[in-house]
């Protein structure tokens, strides 16, 4: 019953999907990897047709970040002159991006720090809650693991943000809203965290090892924080990135949650300058609204492919070490 | 461990069995420690937010006498109120039409990328899945300005028609724009689980494949579609729940077309403008919790229905 009734509200399965990804992302360095699969007979020729055809998945995939790069760099009135895929005679993306830290006394630079906190917070405690318990139910056993493991199997398939309005509802009455913590406490639980942290605990961190670490008289956290979390290491790192992904895309949790502008992350202050400008009266910042989008998504594609490269050799190498 | 299967990971990796610590009165409080941190917190942002929705959705706000137990009354309401209806019947539209979509594409996708006869296929998993990325708000306001008739490109189409053709958000095309976001934004994470899904099939089976003659075609039928069963029940259960959660992509689409997405466009939109624009709590919370079950039950029919074939 639990299970059933949180796939409750929110959200189109946006950033709390994040937990599928991830484990999508990961099993297929987690699992050992195939090692080279066709033989000569079995490996094709590179074939041209198919090159082709993803090319267009490629296109449509990138024409979007395109359109947001080119449009960057032009002014208000280049916005509506000038073709949308082709830079203007004007190229002002430097003085854009000044007047989007500055505009209102620099409104946007407190957002950035607020989504910093966010995510330092949010998604460091989810990886640390999720990390310790993974590890906790992976290598000792304790009466009601099974239900543990059954409910937090079940919460996988609820998005991240689902519970949304109810969790609002709930913080209203105690007070919460309208504080960070109404967006940290609610981030800082990641299902699917504690699921990879488990399956990556079972075969990366011998009991062999923690059985003579307790010979030697270490203590249990001891052990923990000094070998094991060291063994973890891959499996923590993709539980992060997946995490400051899901903090730093939120949306509907600090929407609902704010009514004050000076807590709000990036994602929902670009949205009020988006209705500031096309709304009734409006103000046209349509500069500043693709401009501070351009600003959101570089720190976010940069930390997702650098780290990515980081986590798939380390998850390659933690299996090859079994 | 029964209940795994519903969530098992693409390529059909059991849960994990520990091979626990044997001191076991040792451990027993030892491991609950490791565990606890994340229980509290669990308890306080997924179970009591769920318990206190239900007991909303059983109490109403009267003017006479306050907070007032009304038994059903909330979701026999509910069910008699058009506007859900219409929202619910708009998401159970995007789902059927936009789910299978989504996911062919992904498919095709991952075949491709899998077989080994393109070239750079790292570069094309990593920049499919790039889009993944982008925060939803970013996504669509990069797509409402695309769609706009202002600056965005249907404008410069129009213009270069010389007519009016390409009208994103007019009310019959309003749905189909948002399907696109959406694909846009899921299309690589659900091409990743079914990439990830095919890297785990066993080398033998493609090598016997071989010895027995078979195509590629064959083998795509044969051995990588049967393979990927559970994560296509995974993918599905998870477009499923995406869909009838709708919520940010019309509600931010609503600064730019406001006359044509409603307050009550999808049901989860219902339930946000009734708590935050209505202060109706109890009736918002009826209907998350309705979308909860429904939701719950459609993926539990998929899930069995899945596994039904896998036993086969």
């Amino acid at each position: 019953m639990s299970t059933v009734e949180r796939m409750t509200p929110d959200v189109a399965g946006a950033a709390g999907d994040n937990a599928a990804a991830t484990r999508a992302a990961v099993l297929p360095a987690g699992v050992p990897r195939r090692r080279r699969r066709r033989t000569s007979a079995l490996q094709p020729r590179k074939s041209v047709a198919f090159t082709i055809m993803m090319s267009i998945f490629v296109i449509y995939s990138l024409v979007p970040l395109v359109w947001l790069v080119i449009n960057a760099t032009k002014t208000q009135s280049g916005l509506f002159s000038s073709f949308g895929l082709w830079f203007d005679d004007e190229f002002v993306l430097f003085q854009n991006i000044w007047e989007t830290l500055t505009y209102r006394d620099g409104i946007f630079v407190r957002w950035l720090g607020n989504t910093l906190l966010y995510v330092v917070l949010g998604a460091g405690g989810a990886t640390l809650l999720a990390t310790l318990a993974g590890y906790g139910l992976a290598k000792f056993r304790f009466a009601g693991r099974r239900a543990v493991f059954a409910v937090v199997l079940g919460a996988i398939a609820v998005p991240g943000t689902a519970l949304a309005v109810p969790t609002f509802l709930m913080f209203s009455q105690l007070g919460l809203t309208n504080t960070p913590w109404a967006i940290i406490v609610p981030s800082l639980i990641s299902p699917f965290g504690l699921y990879l942290i488990w399956v990556y605990a079972v075969d990366s961190v011998p009991t062999e090892i923690l059985e003579a670490a307790r010979m030697d008289g270490a203590g249990e956290f001891r052990t923990f924080f000094t070998i094991s979390i060291r063994l973890l290491t891959p499996g923590i790192v993709t539980v992060l990135l997946f995490t400051v992904v899901a903090t730093w895309n939120n949306y509907f949790l600090p929407l609902i949650m704010l009514s004050d502008p000076t807590w709000y992350p990036l994602t929902v202050g670009l949205n009020q300058w988006s209705a500031q400008a096309s709304g009734v009266g409006a103000q046209p910042i349509y500069n500043l609204v693709i401009t501070g989008s351009l600003l959101t998504i570089i720190p976010i594609v940069v930390a997702f492919l650098g780290l990515q490269r980081f986590w798939q050799s380390g998850l390659s190498a933690g299996s090859v070490k079994q | 461990m029964t209940a795994t299967s519903a969530t098992a990971p693409p390529g059909g990796a059991t849960a994990p069995e520990a091979r626990p610590i044997r001191s076991r009165a040792r451990s027993e409080w030892k491991g609950l420690a490791f565990v606890a941190p994340f229980l509290v917190v669990f308890v306080l942002v997924f179970i009591a937010p769920v318990a206190y929705s239900i007991y909303l959705s059983l109490f109403r706000e009267q003017l006479i006498g306050g907070n007032a137990f009304v038994g059903f009354e909330n979701y026999l309401a509910l069910f008699a109120d058009p506007q859900f209806w219409e929202g619910f019947g708009r998401v159970s539209l995007f789902l059927v039409v936009q789910v299978p979509i989504m996911l062919a594409l992904a498919l095709v996708a991952a075949l491709a990328i899998d077989s080994a006869r393109l070239h750079a296929s790292g570069f094309f998993r990593i920049v499919i899945f790039l889009p993944y990325a982008v925060p939803a708000v970013v996504a669509v306001l990069m797509w409402g300005f695309i769609y706009g008739d202002n600056f965005g490109l249907a404008a410069n189409i129009n213009d270069w028609l010389g007519s009016v053709v390409v009208t994103p958000f007019a009310r019959e095309w309003i749905l189909v724009s948002i399907g696109n976001i959406v694909t846009w934004e899921f299309v690589g994470y659900n091409m990743l689980i079914f990439y990830s899904a095919l890297r785990v099939i066993p080398t033998d089976l493609y090598e016997a494949a071989e010895l027995d003659g078979a195509g590629p075609m064959r083998v795509v039928t044969g051995i990588k579609l049967p393979a990927l069963r559970g994560a296509i029940v995974i993918a599905t259960i998870f477009s499923i729940i995406g869909s009838f959660q709708l919520f940010n992509e019309p509600n931010i689409l609503r600064t730019l077309a406001p006359n044509i997405i409603t307050t009550y466009f999808t049901p989860n939109m219902y339930a946000y403008n009734l708590s935050f624009a209505g202060q109706q709590y109890n009736a918002s919370a009826t209907v998350a919790i309705v979308m909860g079950v429904i939701t719950a039950v459609i993926a539990y029919v998929v899930q069995l229905r899945g596994s039904r074939k896998e036993e086969r």
